[in-house]
């Protein structure tokens, strides 16, 4: 036991070991300056050329914002028609079913918001065929996409006053190029090693040592299983994910793709340090996100090490802490980290399945996806931190009787106001939605539907409410990973939560954008000794606090009524 | 916006050939060199293939080291968790089940002698694997069953127990099964 824990401490350190030259090197890359994988240039060279991009013609906030709907658009159509018409495609050795249309506007959006709600299980709802044009696709683009969002952030600060962020097209093909592609085939490599399947056979029939016959699904899963780590979007190429074997076969590559999910989200904080040479900033947010984080992974390691205390009553041993849904050569401890780093990027991706989890634990990662930024999704992270930065300049603005500014701009009413509105949304999304699925559950159980929402939930009570709580949460914070015993794959589910996924995206990618692009037109103000510092430690405080008091009012009825009430009922 | 319909247009099809592509086939191009090809990695008896070193498999019969519960009875066309929450009546009612089971196969085992993951679903319904300590508490039966010393069934599991640095020791069931047919 005591080794595991160690265990995780370290996965942690190697991660911000690995994370803290990376940013450095991002930094670089997104600067134009010579790195190590310069060698990529004539490929990005040749990519410009073909599509006719100029990556040196800068566009503005709204010019930026088009360039990347326009084909984010494209996707989701691409990947909605490719879905539905699987069955007719090649790669598809199983012989496995097109999707069906509720089922795949859910998917098509799911992946293009670089999440994975995954109403389907991979071994049978997809073909070889989509896994790769689809869903591997739009792991590496909708990632890519986060981090182009992210430069135009960036940029607007970078200079004094600005009107351009930069191009879109360059940092999006430059985010593949330098960074999710090479990192993605260092780890599908180790993976490949490790006995994950790589190779485009179908499924195996076997008899084994008792005498049964036995099926085993396969395919080439190593490589998506990297960037699905990587790029934060966490859909597995098996229906249980990281918990399947052949997608996690050892504590080691466990460890492996732990860091992979935390390594970029991490390594971008980093890189905003070098990139706008303001290092304290940087150390700031990440001691901010760091102290949440460290406190969430503390509260699941004790919770699942400690094991389920209505099983203790049942009077076996349960030495290796709560075991339901998880697996062996895992453990508990590494369980539990994976569940927070897993739900602070926006990952999605699980190695024990959530809904087991015991109670704290279930109500600390679906907390963890409220607040969706600590790291946060590549690129999305930062944005979202942003909008609490915003507010946090806000109300610290009115206790000291100033203006408001931040990195040399001043924060007005109108900026203020899309922020508010953004950290609002999420709530009404999330509470709304939930509150429309418990009416149905408890005074409509039986209407005439596919499913009727009496069949929805795998578990009463309590822990039944947070199975819908759950899911509005990962939907609206495009996380993906689920309280999977939720029946979800109907029509309600399926389009409810693909619109919730949409707004869930887009509008907090916009918003802070918006923000950035009219704060850097404003004319910029000389740091003054009146100056509230947003690098300092105080503000970081600051931020903690607006972060805590948003969620905390925003949520706690609704934590309350779920994983708190079964806490307490255990 | 036309610009920006025909740049999506062409930057999407050249990302499609790199990442949808290229990417997978360079790393099955790497596979074929790892054990098993990059189809996953077998393992045979007699030649025969019986079974992935990986995937765990449903051993019922009592001259067998059970592996874990699974709740896709070890059918690996596809996998899952019971998804059970902690405080789900019906759930902890089979685990009392599954308790009673064990207790009456395994004649001279105290419940308080049951570890935890031989009687709770594992998280991909294939966990390969089980804790030495639900190795250990089967010895007995299976000793038992095939009429042989416990002390040789023991030194066999001691045998198969693998160690990982810090992670938790594991027992491949599958394995460790193989080498007790090999036991005479």
């Amino acid at each position: 036991m005591n080794g595991e824990l160690t265990g995780t401490i370290l996965i942690y350190l190697i991660t911000l070991l690995l994370a803290y030259p990376l940013g450095r090197y991002m930094s670089k890359v997104f600067n134009g300056e010579k790195t190590l994988t310069g060698f990529m240039k004539p490929v990005e060279k040749f990519i410009f050329r073909i599509s006719g991009i100029n990556p040196a013609e800068s566009m503005n906030w709204k010019q930026f914002l088009k360039a990347m709907l326009t084909i984010n658009l494209l996707w989701l159509v691409y990947a909605f028609f490719l879905l539905v018409f699987q069955d007719k495609m090649p790669l598809n050795p199983d012989g496995n079913p097109g999707q069906s249309p509720d089922l795949a506007f859910n998917t098509s959006i799911s992946f293009l918001v670089n999440c994975n709600l995954q109403h389907y299980s991979g071994e049978s709802g997809l073909t070889y065929f989509t896994q790769l044009f689809v869903v591997t696709f739009l792991q590496f683009v909708s990632a890519a996409t986060g981090i182009a969002m992210l430069m135009a952030l960036l940029n607007a600060f970078k200079e004094k006053t600005v009107q351009h962020l930069g191009n879109f097209w360059n940092y999006f093909v430059k985010s593949v190029t330098r960074v999710l592609l090479p990192l993605s085939i260092i780890v599908a490599v180790i993976l490949a090693f490790s006995g994950t399947p790589s190779g485009f056979a179908g499924k195996d029939t076997i008899t084994t040592l008792q005498g049964d016959t036995m099926q085993v699904s396969r395919g080439p899963a190593a490589g998506m299983i990297a960037i699905k780590q990587l790029g934060t979007n966490g859909g597995g190429w098996f229906g249980t994910n990281s918990a399947h074997p052949l997608e996690n076969p050892s504590y080691l590559t466990n460890a492996v793709e732990t860091i992979s999910i935390l390594l970029i989200p991490i390594a971008l904080v980093f890189m905003l340090g070098f990139y706008l040479n303001k290092r304290k900033l940087a150390k700031v947010i990440f001691g901010v996100m760091t102290f949440l984080f460290v406190i969430f992974c503390a509260i699941n390691i004790y919770y699942e090490t400690k094991g389920n205390p209505a099983i203790d009553k049942l009077g076996i041993a349960q030495t290796a802490g709560s075991m339901e849904g998880k697996e062996v050569r895992i453990g508990a401890a590494a369980t539990a980290l994976w569940s927070v780093a897993t739900t602070s990027t926006s990952n999605g991706s699980v190695n024990g399945m959530h809904d087991s989890l015991t109670p704290i634990s279930g109500g600390v990662v679906i907390l963890d996806m409220m607040v969706n930024a600590l790291y946060g999704g590549v690129g999305v992270g930062i944005l979202n931190y942003f909008i609490f930065i915003i507010i946090a300049v806000f109300i610290s603005g009115l206790m000291v009787g100033r203006t408001p500014e931040f990195m040399g701009h001043k924060v007005e009413a109108r900026e203020v106001k899309i922020a508010a509105l953004i950290t609002l949304l999420s709530a009404f999304l999330i509470k709304g939605f939930t509150a429309l699925a418990a009416y149905l559950v408890a005074h409509h159980p039986d209407i005439a539907w596919q499913v009727k929402p009496g069949a929805w939930l795998n578990n009463p009570s309590y822990h039944g409410f947070s199975e819908m709580l759950y899911e509005f949460t990962s939907a609206n914070a495009n996380n993906g990973s689920g309280f999977e015993g939720l029946g979800d794959n109907n029509i309600f589910w399926n389009v409810t939560t693909g619109f919730v996924l949409l707004i869930g995206r887009f509008l907090p990618i916009i918003a802070p954008i918006a923000i950035a692009g009219l704060l850097a037109n404003k004319k910029f103000i000389p740091e003054s000794p009146g100056t509230l510092r947003t690098d300092s430690g105080t503000f970081g405080v600051m931020t903690l606090a607006v972060i805590i008091i948003v969620t905390a009012l925003s949520y706690l009825p609704a934590l309350a009524l779920g994983p708190i009430a079964e806490f307490f009922s255990l | 916006m036309k610009k920006n319909l025909l740049i999506s247009l062409k930057l999407t099809g050249l990302m499609i050939i790199l990442c949808a592509i290229i990417y997978p086939l360079l790393i099955a191009a790497v596979g074929t060199a790892t054990p098993g090809g990059g189809n996953g990695e077998t393992v045979s008896v007699d030649g025969k293939v019986v079974g992935y070193k990986n995937i765990g498999q449903r051993f019922t019969e009592d001259k067998y080291f059970s592996g874990r519960p699974s709740a896709v009875d070890y059918n690996a066309a596809g996998s899952a968790g019971s998804n059970k929450g902690p405080s789900n009546p019906d759930y902890l009612k089979i685990v009392q089940d599954r308790i009673d089971t064990f207790l009456v196969h395994n004649p001279g085992i105290r419940k308080e002698d049951i570890p935890a993951d031989l009687v709770t679903a594992s998280g991909s319904g294939l966990d390969p694997d089980i804790s030495p300590a639900s190795a250990f508490v089967q010895v007995k039966r299976v000793a038992a069953v095939r009429g042989l010393p416990e002390t040789a069934v023991k030194e066999l599991v001691d045998k198969h127990i693998s160690k990982t640095i810090l992670g938790p020791d594991v027992v491949n069931v599958l394995k460790l099964n193989m080498a007790l047919d090999q036991l005479k």
